[in-house]
């Protein structure tokens, strides 16, 4: 009996991975549509609004794909997926590509049959105070009580963070989101954490964000990536070099004001980037005008964080690790030529 | 005619048998072949198996234990922690349950109408509402207290904050546990000499002289230990040290919204029960006690109560169940309690199946241990003429 059912699995799985093998980019390109796998909810990466109009740094790189194959940036149908659902919808082919928060580890790359595109965020796990407390570093929360849920890694990082620095701390563990930072507002715990684009969606939500801070120590290390499936080559160095060039753009200093000037340009980098010296389009199966299009359509990566995340959004996040190498940060491009 | 001899199979004892043997092997089989699969598919995925991880370091912190824990202890000592937690509030929420609801049961059948009416809107009001919103709403309360800087003070040295209740407590040192250890010793030794004085009392129909020397023996007799061993019985008084406090005993706002929660909601059925324990028992018992002149409290306590208690403690042993097992939404108000602990463990170790069996067998053994108990209580309070002779 068991035989029968592996054999059943393996032939369905077998039937699933040849639809899908080399398919995915072919697939959307005649559709006329992206399907992107997206967060039910979660301020700044993607959130829909009272119209269904969904907004979001994750959403943005997702509608980046969209007008690099397809030239349109609405041409993109948001699927919605909880932590559980996102990588079964990923596997099974519901969506082409996974633009949900999801970290990068060796286990999830090798065990689930996916593949990484390049990091769109890089976050960690943070803690967040209120204001007027006068903390400034993690290092000065000796003693005090911090918030969480419970049944994470966040549990234990904290726990690794006070050890290695020599301090004692009292955890108070919540199960329900809502009720977690309920009880972080009432000032039962000092400080409370998780991931900091986290801290800094539920920040945006309390009635007064700005009696809370979110202190600068990361204490782990959370890189959120779009996800493909494995098997379409093509399909990958499209979505790769997509978030590539919101990345390139900003290094070559093309933002979606400036593009139309810019293909005037006489440096030969901004040249081959823009299509005016056609070669890149080509090599990706796409429009040579594809990395002209997105840039002027939704923008660069700086553009894209500034309008979700930056200084001027509820969420008031700091670039951080998420600045250009030129500037101390980790984003950085290989070369389009 | 000689009779033919039935074939086994006729005779409907040795079929009850058979039909008997053979649903237990069916049902030892299916269980035998759940536990081969899911081990069979934990291996074939690479997942480990076993308790070996009991043994390991945990890795995350404890908000209150009773014995010392680190994050460098086991999942083991962990789970003893949290095991322990359980315990604590289980065992406190149990004895604080069953005096709040013999109180409210008896309240409700008071001749006095406002006490009978609080008591019965008390009792529907509490147990129509479900006993998580009333979680909730217990911690809720606690945790706008004011903060740890501006706790309040009502006595010296005891503080009242969003951090929970904090007591002076004495330090336990090593004469001071000797004393604790001692005190069964002198408990035992006042139990008997109580009964040596009743025994007399009841031979001779009064008192003798320095009867009342028996009261003695328990200050007496914990004085002069404390002073052989030398226990100085410091007290350990809170104080603020950062923004927690360190020293002295604590309750914390989590500890007490469970405990709260759970003995308001439970003794409401308690009280129910208490009250159906009373009204069994028969009016002419208490008309008869009443005409030799007993006082109303001396009814209730001689003559009602201990024939009341036939029929209250079996349900009462499965409420006190229910509060052992409700104890486990401990983690909807951050108490780390054994449920809690166990799904860090089973989070971080990604032993589902171990730490939920750990789970069950330690609910189950508490359980059975609890009916037990109040079983072989129950059986002492039967009348010893009932009809099972």
């Amino acid at each position: 009996m068991r035989r029968v059912t592996a054999l059943v699995f393996i032939i369905v799985l077998a039937m699933v991975c040849s639809s899908f093998a080399g398919e995915t980019f072919e697939a959307v390109k005649k559709r006329g549509q992206l399907i992107a796998g997206v967060n039910t909810g979660a301020p700044g990466f993607s959130m829909p609004d009272s119209q269904g109009n969904w907004s979001g740094l994750d959403v943005d790189v997702a509608r980046a794909i969209a007008t690099a194959l397809l030239g349109d940036p609405t041409k993109v149908k948001f699927v919605p997926l909880t932590s559980q659902q996102r990588f079964t919808a990923l596997q099974s082919g519901e969506v082409d590509v996974l633009c949900r928060q999801t970290t990068v580890t060796l286990s999830r790359d090798t065990s689930l049959g996916f593949e990484f595109a390049p990091v769109v965020y890089y976050d960690g796990q943070g803690i967040m105070v209120p204001a007027d407390m006068g903390v400034k570093s993690a290092r000065q929360l000796d003693n005090h009580t911090i918030c969480m849920l419970p049944g994470t890694t966040t549990e234990r990082n904290v726990a690794d963070y006070f050890r290695s620095n020599g301090m004692k701390f009292k955890p108070v563990l919540i199960e329900s989101k809502d009720e977690l930072l309920n009880t972080f507002v009432a000032g039962r715990c000092d400080g409370i954490t998780s991931d900091a684009s986290t801290l800094a969606g539920m920040r945006a939500v309390t009635a007064d964000p700005a009696k809370y801070v979110i202190l600068p120590e990361l204490i782990s290390k959370e890189p959120l990536a779009t996800a493909v499936r494995q098997g379409d080559p093509q399909w990958k160095d499209l979505v790769y070099w997509t978030v590539m060039a919101l990345i390139e753009a900003e290094d070559l200093g093309i933002t979606s004001k400036n593009v139309d000037e810019m293909l005037k340009s006489d440096d030969p980098n901004v040249q081959r980037f823009l299509g005016v010296t056609p070669g890149n389009g080509q090599a990706l199966g796409v429009d040579e005008k594809w990395a002209y299009n997105i840039i002027k359509k939704i923008g660069n990566y700086a553009e894209i964080f500034d309008r979700n995340l930056g200084p001027s959004t509820p969420m008031k996040l700091d670039r951080n690790l998420n600045k250009l190498y030129k500037q101390g940060g980790l984003l950085y491009s290989p070369p389009f030529k | 005619m000689a009779e033919r001899p039935i074939a086994f199979w006729r005779v409907p004892e040795v079929r009850a048998v058979i039909y008997q043997a053979s649903a237990l092997a069916a049902l030892a089989a299916l269980l035998a072949f759940l536990a081969y699969t899911a081990i069979d598919n934990l291996q074939k995925q690479n997942i480990a198996t076993g308790f070996a991880f009991l043994w390991k370091e945990s890795a995350f912190d404890i908000g209150e234990t009773l014995i010392p824990y680190s994050p460098l202890n086991s999942y083991g000592r962990a789970l003893l922690v949290g095991f322990l937690n359980t315990l604590k509030v289980a065992g406190l929420g149990i004895v604080l349950t069953v005096v709040l609801g013999t109180l409210l049961g008896i309240a409700r059948l008071s001749r006095n109408g406002l006490v009978a009416g609080l008591a019965a809107g008390y009792v529907e009001l509490i147990r129509n509402v479900p006993v998580l919103l009333q979680l909730f709403f217990w911690y809720a309360l606690f945790r706008n207290l004011p903060g740890p800087v501006e706790a309040l003070q009502p006595v010296s040295g005891v503080f009242l904050c969003n951090r929970g209740l904090m007591l002076p407590f004495p330090l336990l040192g090593t004469p001071e546990l000797w004393v604790l250890a001692s005190l069964p010793v002198i408990i035992g030794l006042w139990w008997w000499a109580s009964r040596r004085t009743g025994a007399r009392r009841e031979l001779r129909g009064r008192e003798g002289p320095g009867a009342w020397l028996v009261h003695l023996i328990l200050p007496a007799g914990l004085l002069l230990v404390s002073l052989a061993v030398g226990a100085s019985w410091h007290l350990d008084v809170p104080v603020l040290q950062g923004r927690n406090f360190r020293g002295g005993a604590s309750l914390s706002p989590e500890f007490g919204t469970l405990l709260f929660g759970l003995v308001i909601y439970t003794g409401a059925f308690v009280a129910e029960i208490v009250r159906a324990g009373i009204l069994s028992v028969d009016q002419g018992q208490i008309e008869a006690a009443k005409s030799i002149g007993l006082k109303g409290s001396h009814i209730l306590r001689l003559v009602v109560l201990p024939q009341a208690l036939r029929v209250i403690i079996p349900p009462l042993t499965s409420q006190m169940l229910n509060l052992t097992k409700n104890s486990s939404l401990a983690v909807a108000v951050g108490y780390p309690d054994l449920v809690s602990v166990a799904n860090t463990t089973l989070n971080q170790t990604g032993q589902a199946i171990e730490g939920i069996t750990i789970i069950m067998i330690v609910y189950l053994a508490f359980s059975l241990l609890t009916s037990a108990f109040m079983n072989w209580y129950n059986r002492r309070r039967t009348l010893r003429t009932s009809w099972r002779r």
